[in-house]
């Protein structure tokens, strides 16, 4: 096979694996619906003091998605590849002929597939609770969807480099993020944080990110495509890709 | 055994390695060639050097000093023509567990250019049952079969076992041993590691013995197990106390020991006359070669 027919060949098995990994599918799939359901249901009908005032299920909208897409590529991929890297399973990949990177592919593809499949489905979802699907931008959000799970993959595969164990990668991926979730805004609306908090989220990644897909859904200004927000995303992400190239390693940490 | 070295070069050829972990040496400048279409064991106690040596005949490590050739190519050097011809079962590596047998077989043989058929390597590890079972469910034994089968869905001419059967019920190193000595009748060069002697007894063509990063023995299994050559040992109770005479002359050293009790009207509580086993013949060659360097005594 050729390098693009494998790594079809191998995004096939990825997939495979993905929708059998019961944990997978419950954080990256389930967990961001029923978030995402509780916050419609229960601030049903409040207004959110954002871009002039908007809906609070059309401002959950934008925050759960950046949510789901970080989930479905850096939480992802931070926790299979050290988990396929403890077991031993990227040294046995390396002593094939496949080249490395067809792998790394692979597991990209698979996750930024699955980043559209929530993308798609959570749009949706929030158009029953009146959060309208803003086509005439859609070319804007999946711009950000592209930087941002590109980005997100790559560091979360530079993570992988800080993770030292199986047991240790839920507990230092969830320390990294659920903080910043908090502070960035995704769980309580920004107009309810301080002000301070918002600007130190402003040096993370995942306020950016949640911003532009805000722009797209609700625009700010005259542009959907929210430039500012994904400069920063990228500059994170080629940080990420530089972390990674020097730091991923293939063979067991342990043993 | 076919002796023909001037028909082919040695599949694996080693001279003068080394590898240092640190101010530990792991390897001592160690040399070994292993001919096509046999199944060489690499013998020798945990921490006696077999994993590095084989990790960097697959290209996993770099060594320090010494010459290696595996197929004709330097591993450090080599690219992905040579990966097509070799297969790897680590020592440690597990499958992944959300893929079938079947699956977990498919997927690799996309990674080789004329990959043997699935069915095929499903017979030669003997897991037609289990073909649609997902490797998480298979005991053991059965994932290790399955970790040799992903080595040989490539079609390789040379193969690395790093102790296959370490940890295993006897039923299922049984089954893995009939697997291996099965890849002999393919004509696939097995390398394999093993801390058991009579693994590499049972299924080696020929036994090189590593203990503390150098070699200590090399040969046939019947070679080195060749106990006429060995040390006879004759042991008696003589007033309360245990008496073990070692010799190699145990019929002259017998008739006097004996000849003195007819004489002094002892009788010989317990006596008994051993040679050594296969086992007592590695444990002595692996026990000597870590005592003059390191200047403790192992018991």
């Amino acid at each position: 096979m050729t390098g693009f027919a494998l790594v079809g060949h191998q995004f096939r098995y990825d997939q495979k694996a993905f929708w059998r990994n019961p944990a997978a599918v419950f954080f990256t799939v389930m967990f961001p619906v029923v978030l995402f359901l509780i916050l419609a249901v229960v601030f049903s009908g409040e207004e959110v003091d954002v871009r002039g005032g908007i809906e609070a299920t059309t401002y959950y909208v934008p925050a759960i998605m950046s949510l789901a897409i970080i989930s479905a590529t850096m939480q992802t991929l931070a926790m299979t590849l050290v988990i396929a890297r403890e077991d031993g399973r990227l040294k046995r990949g390396r002593g094939t002929p496949m080249p490395p990177w067809v792998f790394i592919a692979g597991r990209v593809g698979n996750s930024i597939v699955v980043a559209l499949m929530m993308l798609v489905l959570l749009a949706a979802i929030g158009a029953l609770f009146g959060a309208d699907v803003p086509w005439d931008r859609l070319p804007a959000i999946l711009l950000t969807l592209v930087i941002g799970a590109a980005a997100f993959c790559c560091l979360g595969i530079a993570l992988t480099a800080a993770i030292p164990s199986q047991d240790a990668a839920a507990a230092i991926v969830n320390a990294m993020l659920l903080p910043l979730y908090f502070l960035s805004g995704v769980f309580i609306p920004e107009d309810q944080l301080p002000d301070g908090v918002i600007a130190f989220a402003d040096l993370f990644p995942v306020r950016h990110f949640f911003d532009a897909f805000m722009d797209a859904y609700v625009p700010a200004g005259a542009s959907a495509v929210s430039w500012d927000n994904l400069a920063i995303v990228s500059l994170w992400g080629v940080a990420g890709l530089l972390l990674a190239i020097r730091f991923f390693r293939w063979t067991p940490r342990s043993g | 055994m076919v002796e023909s070295p001037s028909l082919a070069d040695p599949v694996i050829s080693i001279k003068g390695l080394r590898k240092s972990y640190g101010e530990t040496e792991a390897i001592r400048g160690i040399d070994l060639e292993v001919e096509r279409g046999e199944i060489f064991a690499f013998l020798g106690p945990n921490g006696a050097g077999k994993t590095t040596t084989v990790e960097i005949l697959e290209g996993y490590r770099r060594r320090n000093g010494g010459e290696v050739t595996v197929l004709g190519e330097d591993p450090e050097r080599a690219g992905r023509e040579w990966r097509e011809r070799i297969g790897i079962v680590l020592q440690s590596g597990r499958l992944d567990p959300y893929l079938t047998v079947r699956e977990s077989l498919d997927l690799y043989a996309g990674y080789f250019r004329n990959p043997l058929s699935t069915a095929d390597v499903i017979a030669l590890i003997g897991l037609e049952g289990k073909a649609d079972e997902r490797a998480s469910r298979l005991s053991g034994g059965q994932q290790r079969r399955l970790d040799v089968g992903m080595a040989l869905i490539g079609d390789p001419e040379l193969l690395f076992l790093d102790e296959p059967t370490t940890g295993f019920d006897p039923s299922a190193r049984r089954q893995a041993w009939d697997v291996i000595a099965g890849l002999r009748d393919l004509g696939k060069t097995v390398f394999l590691t093993t801390h058991y002697m009579d693994e590499a007894q049972r299924l080696a063509d020929r036994v090189t013995i590593i203990a503390a990063g150098q070699i200590v023995a090399r040969g046939t299994p019947q070679d080195l197990g060749d106990r006429e050559n060995g040390e006879t040992t004759i042991r008696y109770r003589s007033a309360g106390q245990e008496v073990a005479v070692q010799t190699m002359t145990p019929v002259e050293t017998l008739h006097e020991i004996t000849a003195a009790a007819l004489a002094s009207g002892e009788v010989l509580e317990g006596l008994e006359v051993t040679r050594p086993s296969l086992e007592d013949v590695y444990l002595e060659l692996t026990a000597e070669a870590e005592l003059p360097t390191e200047g403790r005594r192992l018991s």
